[in-house]
């Protein structure tokens, strides 16, 4: 389509274990339009950080593997590239936040060196002056409404709270915006007032430069705030896919169903029980419906085989036999 | 029931920065703060990123010398006063914390099972032939199956290393955890099935939990009280149904009116959306006068110029805001 973005087809990533293949990514699509902000929503483990990396090609090569798939970036396969075009989508096209801001920042080099790198070497900036450059950087801190931005340029990573060094990767991220902004559990260090400014101001930012936004969150209600539509991902599958507001006035899928119980409410009322049982092994993973173990709706079938998505609606797809 | 087993008074964490200019300026990272927590109580710790919540935890740890201030542990009777960073090995056994961050607190050359054994031979906790035994009793506990035993946590998703850090933290069966944002990484569904397990063991060990977190929603659900931070400061804390019910504080009111929910009937629980406004005031240079007042929609003048002190509004609810003197 004109306005697709990003196209993911029916992509599956493996990594390599002694006891052989987990196959975790297993065969799914996914779609960004150009503007678009899409939730990526799903149980821990479930494989939502190895789609990602795999759209950046960032996986190390020596334990994961793409067996089949492909990964459309503007019709251009992100899988076949070679290494010069790829370092181009990299570097202008697509960036990501990492889930885990300490493996991400440079723990030897203060935070100030590491994002005057980032701009230095990026194509819009690399011919700002010293001071342009370091005013910029300020900016950018200022942006994820850091205090104190020069103490923080001077700063190591460690002398840093948790959702501070967050915000300094979302900052990195944003220095120099790209058509497709992948943000991998961004907000999950921070207070909510913090959260949901740094939510508004990625919002803003989408909106404002028309880019797109894959928001990866465990919470529904991030998702709920912050998404135009949202997949719902378990164990390596896309279950359903709906518009925000018709996912929540319609959750269809036994998981998704389960996890809008499993969410703390503001109104008390204690603590769920969690889904019954755990993600599978992916080594072996159920023939059938991987969620079919710990699904309260099973029925035959779904032991033996894996029910295709089906269209309930224009927007609204699910992959269980019960709406077969 | 009703002992006090932790108390600090007044506790006092600055860290120096040298700025260019040569001055010395200190990050008043924890400013005067003062509670307790008795015997089998879950206080919730929220706040502002960056206002010192960790820090509290790390000096309650010894990780960092206190500048000023105590902290006073109360083990059967037995109580351990602290001002100095060193911590003597009971104190460690008895004490525990995990990580905010699951990913960097983890040795990733090491197995699970080595990291694991490492605080079960350090308190002798079993016998050296039955550590294996010991380490899969204790994955069970957070539900984890035996075989992770084997994995390094560079294969495992941020989920299950978090699991992993809570299993560290139980090895030596202490009598308090400080929990980092222990489920903040995790899915609901995880996260519904830690804090069981966090509560189901909370009941059969006794423990005491001080819990900290963003999550407001979570803390209605299982804290006994809690506290809120802002800015090295507490400026309100209440017992859980009293700080729902009547959030006092203008940051607090702010807070709850920023959660984000699924539900509409959620939404109408909510105080009216406060929009935060204003600069994000720095530990470095505290505002003078009430230090939230730069972002405070009920700022008076007296805000700007006296640091409000705390103040007692109901048997255990106290806040500190110029708006509630008698
Ligand atoms: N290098 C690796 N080798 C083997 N297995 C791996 C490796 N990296 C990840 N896995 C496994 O792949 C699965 C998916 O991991 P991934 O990090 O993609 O999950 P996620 O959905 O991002 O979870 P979370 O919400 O916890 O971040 C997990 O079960 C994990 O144990
Ligand atoms: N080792 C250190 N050296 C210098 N400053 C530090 C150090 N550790 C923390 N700080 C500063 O102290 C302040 C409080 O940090 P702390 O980690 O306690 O916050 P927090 O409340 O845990 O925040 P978060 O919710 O983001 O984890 C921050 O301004 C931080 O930069
Ligand atoms: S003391 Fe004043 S500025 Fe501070 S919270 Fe209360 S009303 Fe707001
Ligand atoms: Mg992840
Ligand atoms: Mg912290």
């Amino acid at each position: 389509m004109e306005n697709t973005l990003l196209d993911i087809k029916n992509l599956k990533v493996w990594y390599r274990t002694y006891k052989g293949y987990a196959k975790v990514v297993d065969g799914i699509n996914l779609f960004v339009n150009k503007g678009e902000k899409v939730g990526l929503v799903g149980e821990s483990g479930c494989g939502k950080t190895t789609t990602m990396k795999t759209v950046l090609r960032v996986l190390d090569s020596k334990v994961a593997t793409v067996p089949e798939g492909e990964i459309l970036f503007k019709n251009r396969d992100i899988l076949k590239m070679k290494y010069n075009e790829l370092q181009q989508v990299r570097k202008q096209s697509i960036s990501m936040i990492s889930q885990e801001p300490t493996a991400a920042l440079n723990p030897v080099f203060t935070v100030g060196s590491q994002i005057m790198d980032i701009i230095r070497y990026s194509e819009q900036y690399k011919d700002y002056s010293k001071s342009e450059m370091l005013s910029l950087a300020v900016k950018t801190i200022k942006d994820v409404l850091i205090p104190d931005p020069e103490r923080i340029l001077n700063s190591y990573p460690h002398q840093l709270s948790g959702g501070m060094k967050q915000r300094i990767c979302i900052a990195m991220a944003l220095v120099t915006p790209r058509e497709l902004l992948i943000a991998d559990e961004p907000g999950t260090a921070l207070d909510v007032t913090v959260q949901d400014q740094i939510h508004k101001l990625l919002k803003a930012l989408v909106e404002e430069k028309k880019m797109s936004l894959i928001m990866i969150t465990h919470s529904l209600g991030v998702a709920r705030e912050l998404s135009d539509r949202i997949y719902v991902m378990y164990a390596g599958n896309i279950v359903e896919v709906a518009q925000t507001k018709e996912l929540f006035k319609n959750p269809l899928h036994p998981y998704t169903l389960g996890l809008m119980e499993c969410v703390p409410r503001l109104y008390g009322g204690g603590i769920s029980e969690g889904i019954y049982g755990y993600i599978p092994d992916y080594i072996n993973p159920p023939a059938g419906c991987r969620f079919y173990p710990r699904c309260p709706s099973a029925m035959e079938i779904c032991e033996k085989e894996k029910p295709p998505t089906v269209s309930v609606s224009e927007d609204h797809k699910v992959a269980c036999f019960k709406y077969h | 029931m009703n002992t006090e087993i932790l108390k600090v008074k007044n506790l006092k964490t600055y860290f120096a920065i040298n700025k260019s200019s040569g001055k010395k300026q200190y990050v008043r990272a924890v400013d005067g703060v003062s509670f307790s927590i008795k015997e089998g109580e879950i206080m919730g710790l929220v706040g502002e990123s960056g206002s010192g919540k960790s820090t509290i935890a790390y000096t309650i740890m010894g990780m960092y010398r206190p500048t000023e201030g105590e902290i006073i542990f109360n083990f059967n009777g037995k109580s351990i006063v602290t001002k100095s960073n060193k911590r003597s090995l009971e104190f460690k056994k008895n004490v525990q914390i995990v990580f905010q961050d699951p990913g960097s607190s983890l040795n990733p050359y090491h197995d699970v099972r080595q990291i694991l054994s490492l605080p079960l031979r350090v308190h002798k906790i079993v016998p050296k032939d039955k550590i294996e035994e010991k380490i899969a009793e204790i994955l069970e506990m957070v539900e984890l199956p035996a075989s992770f035993m084997y994995k390094t946590p560079t294969s495992i998703g941020g989920g299950e290393k978090q699991l992993v850090s809570i299993a560290r933290a139980l090895c030596s069966n202490p009598k308090f955890i400080i929990l980092d944002e222990p489920t903040s990484s995790l899915d609901v569904s995880i996260q519904a099935k830690i804090i069981n397990m966090l509560l189901k063991i909370h009941r059969e060990q006794k423990l005491t939990y001080l819990f900290i977190t963003h999550d407001l929603s979570l803390m209605r659900n299982i804290s006994t009280k809690v506290a809120i931070m802002y800015l090295g400061k507490i400026c309100e804390i209440a017992p859980t149904e009293i700080f729902y019910k009547s959030p006092l504080h203008p940051y607090t009111q702010m807070l709850l009116s920023s959660i984000p929910v699924i539900s509409e009937e959620e939404e109408a629980l909510k105080p009216k959306k406060v929009v935060s406004t204003g600069e994000i005031p720095s530990p470095v240079n505290v505002p003078k006068g009430c230090s939230f007042h730069t972002r405070c929609i009920q700022c008076m003048d007296i805000c700007r110029t006296e640091d409000p002190v705390i103040h007692q509004v109901s048997e255990d609810h106290f806040v500190r805001c110029h708006l509630y003197k008698s």
